[in-house]
């Protein structure tokens, strides 16, 4: 059982959402970076996705964009970004660490280093935005082999033909992507999420948690109230790009929190 | 031709959108679907002797197809060696080979029901192909341009807008065209339903590699039969510029067979090949990795982090490569070399002043290789270099590195 299975398991016993917050390795720099990934659990977070930096998003919105640069600016790269994961697990065994990004730092650093280097760094599980099904043989079934999760997004353009091709070699959770889009562009609309992620839920036993538009404690709430949880991360990024302290984010983290665990 | 059909070369892509290693579908979930869609209607299309009528109706009427072969017998005679022949592809409408290509696209997207055509520019030659044709057929057409190339290919920007197509300036990363491509295919994530993804070169996911080469590939096949008019045989060397790679594939790829045809792919050499990457020699200075929805050689730095390249020419500045240039140059089937801008502007003058031919800076630099190369070989050498674009949307850019100031009534020369 991974950390993310057994974060799951527990959350049902207790009869809560689960709540999931991105922010990107580096930004600003990797010392405040790591001081708000360590308030996180404290700030009501399940799940944390941690954004692994690249110059090419290209399903991120500016604010993502820009959160990568100021990360790679401020000199995040994979090894740093794997670093933090293990600087973070010194004073946390439990939450789960799910490393979000592209396929190209990866590569580059070849797949089986990489694997070796993330679990021994404590990461539980991969979201690599350009690997669809198609592409398993890259780094979805050696991840597997190597005891991490690859959590797959299934999309609104995932139809019912495609969906178990989807499902198939996902593990630990589905993220159910709310919107046809980019991160931090369009709201989320409850009444199209809810029957999506039943369809999903109609396929899996897997937890289906919703992302992609969620800005508020409000939205927060809406939707886990009808998925296994939200995730949020363009609006808690902006903080970070505002220049909020670390504890004003987490204290934005902790009305997010709120609203997801209130469903 | 090939001894048998496995020793071929013209076999590729594999059924995963494969050349080798390289090429594939790294895009995300929302798109995939789409993809697949695409490609369903592209094999159906391939066979289609309706489709491929239209196509050549257009092509002959609205393109101006063939373009010829044309001996130049002053640069031959200035070089003093191999034989050269240009393929005057700077004569189709619109100025360059894009048009061959965006005609093949949108046609497809007619066949599909969309009726938003989104697409990247580097020099606007694609740009401006691509509003050509959304013109022609009634389409909504949006341009994403990187906000450095709108500076310097002005001329094309307002191209565009006459033709009725919204240009969005792209400001992210350094504003060219690798950061135009980011935001077109953002778009088409937000978009994906109305919205077709009209790709200017022969890169992205599996179908756009394989689709594109083919609609270019008429570059090819026409150098063929004309070659064959004109000398009685096969051309010994074919040259061409590369950027993405699409109006060399075009070129190339119905010679890949052919043993004894010598192909040279010429990429943007920049301020030369080193180590500070200012350049865009993909193959010569990059290594392996994913972008834009395929595995290919790239300019990146240890971390995987993708470089920026700098080439003079707004069409060669591209960070990448085809991925079946990748897989050429991995098996020795073709040949890749580096120009730099230097050379490029020396060939660029050369054109004008012996054929009368003011060449767009993206077939300069193939020009320049064909100047390095051509006294070396024999009288009775063949050779084609893919004359791909003219140089109207250069004058400009061309005149401020030569110093010459265009303000003025009469121009005026510094230094
Ligand atoms: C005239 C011309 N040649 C070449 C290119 C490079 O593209 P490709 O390598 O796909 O032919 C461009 C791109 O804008 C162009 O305008």
């Amino acid at each position: 059982m991974t950390r993310i299975d057994a974060k799951f398991e527990s959350l049902r016993a207790r009869g809560k959402k689960a709540f999931v917050s991105y922010i990107m390795a580096g930004d600003p720099d990797a010392a405040v970076s790591l001081e708000i990934m360590k308030g996180l659990p404290e700030a009501g977070v399940d799940i944390i996705e941690l954004g692994l930096p690249f110059t090419d998003p290209m399903a991120d919105g500016a604010t993502i964009q820009l959160a990568g640069q100021r990360a790679l600016e401020s000199g995040m790269t994979l090894q740093k970004t794997l670093d933090m994961a293990r600087a973070f697990r010194q004073s946390d065994d439990t939450t789960p660490i799910v490393l979000m990004g592209y396929y190209n730092p990866i590569y580059s650093r070849g797949v089986d280093a990489f694997l070796t280097d993330a679990k021994d760094a404590g990461i539980d599980g991969l979201i690599v935005v350009d690997l669809p099904p198609e592409e398993d043989a890259e780094l979805c079934i050696p991840a597997q082999a190597a005891g991490l999760n690859f959590i797959r997004l299934a999309t609104p353009t995932t139809d019912d033909a495609r969906l178990p091709r989807v499902l198939q070699n996902t593990s630990g959770f589905v993220y159910y992507v709310s919107i046809t889009g980019i991160t931090g562009a369009a709201n989320a609309e409850g009444a199209d999420v809810g029957p999506e992620v039943a369809r999903i839920k109609s396929q899996t036993d897997l937890p289906v948690i919703v992302g992609f538009g969620i800005k508020t404690p409000e939205k927060s709430r809406e939707i886990a109230a009808i998925s296994d949880g939200a995730v949020v991360g363009s609006a808690i990024v902006e903080r970070i790009a505002a220049g909020d302290s670390p504890s004003d984010v987490l204290a934005f983290v902790k009305t997010l929190s709120d609203g997801a665990h209130s469903a | 031709m090939a001894d048998d059909l496995f020793n071929s070369f013209m076999n590729g892509p594999d059924e995963n959108g494969r050349f080798g290693d390289f090429g594939g579908r790294f895009v995300s979930e929302t798109l995939m679907p789409l993809i697949l869609s695409l490609e369903e209607e592209y094999e159906k299309a391939k066979t289609d002797e309706s489709f491929w009528a239209e196509m050549h109706d257009l092509w002959t009427h609205y393109v101006g197809r063939p373009s010829p072969l044309y001996y130049a017998e002053r640069l031959t005679e200035h070089l003093g060696g191999a034989k050269i022949y240009l393929k005057r592809d700077e004569l189709n409408h619109t100025g360059a080979h894009k048009i061959n290509n965006v005609l093949g696209q949108i046609i497809l997207a007619r066949r599909m029901g969309k009726t938003r055509i989104i697409a990247e520019t580097g020099a606007g030659q694609h740009g401006v192909a691509t509003a050509t044709v959304c013109a022609k057929f009634g389409l909504k057409c949006i341009v994403y341009m990187g906000a450095h190339d709108v500076e310097r290919q002005a001329p094309n920007v307002f191209r565009m807008r006459l033709l009725g197509a919204e240009v969005i300036p792209v400001t992210s990363g350094r504003g060219t065209l690798k950061d135009a491509m980011n935001d077109a295919l953002r778009d088409w994530v937000t978009n994906v339903r109305d919205t077709f993804y009209c790709i200017g070169t022969v890169a992205g996911p599996h179908p756009y590699p394989a689709m594109v080469r083919d609609f270019q590939s008429i570059i090819g096949k026409e150098v063929r039969e004309q070659m064959h008019e004109a000398e009685g045989r096969l051309p010994d060397t074919l040259i061409a510029a590369i950027g993405g790679g699409s109006n060399a594939m075009g070129l190339f790829f119905p010679f890949l067979d052919d043993k004894s045809v010598n192909i040279i792919g010429v990429e943007a050499g920049g301020k030369g090949v080193n180590m500070k990457m200012e350049h865009c020699a993909s193959l010569t200075g990059g290594r392996p990795g994913v972008l834009h929805g395929n595995r290919t050689y790239l300019l990146q730095d240890d971390d995987g982090q993708i470089l920026e390249g700098y080439s003079i020419s707004a069409g060669l500045d591209y960070p990448g490569i085809g991925p079946e240039h990748a897989w050429l140059h991995e098996i020795g089937r073709a040949q890749y070399v580096s120009i730099t801008d230097k050379e490029a502007l020396e060939a660029f003058q050369l054109s004008c002043q012996l054929e009368g031919i003011i060449p767009a800076l993206e077939p300069s630099h193939a020009l320049a290789h064909v100047m390095k190369i051509a006294g070396d070989l024999p009288s009775d050498h063949l050779l084609v270099m893919n004359m791909c674009g003219r140089g109207d949307k250069d004058i400009f850019s061309v005149a401020k590195h030569l110093g010459f100031d265009m303000s003025g009534p009469e121009g005026r020369v510094f230094e």
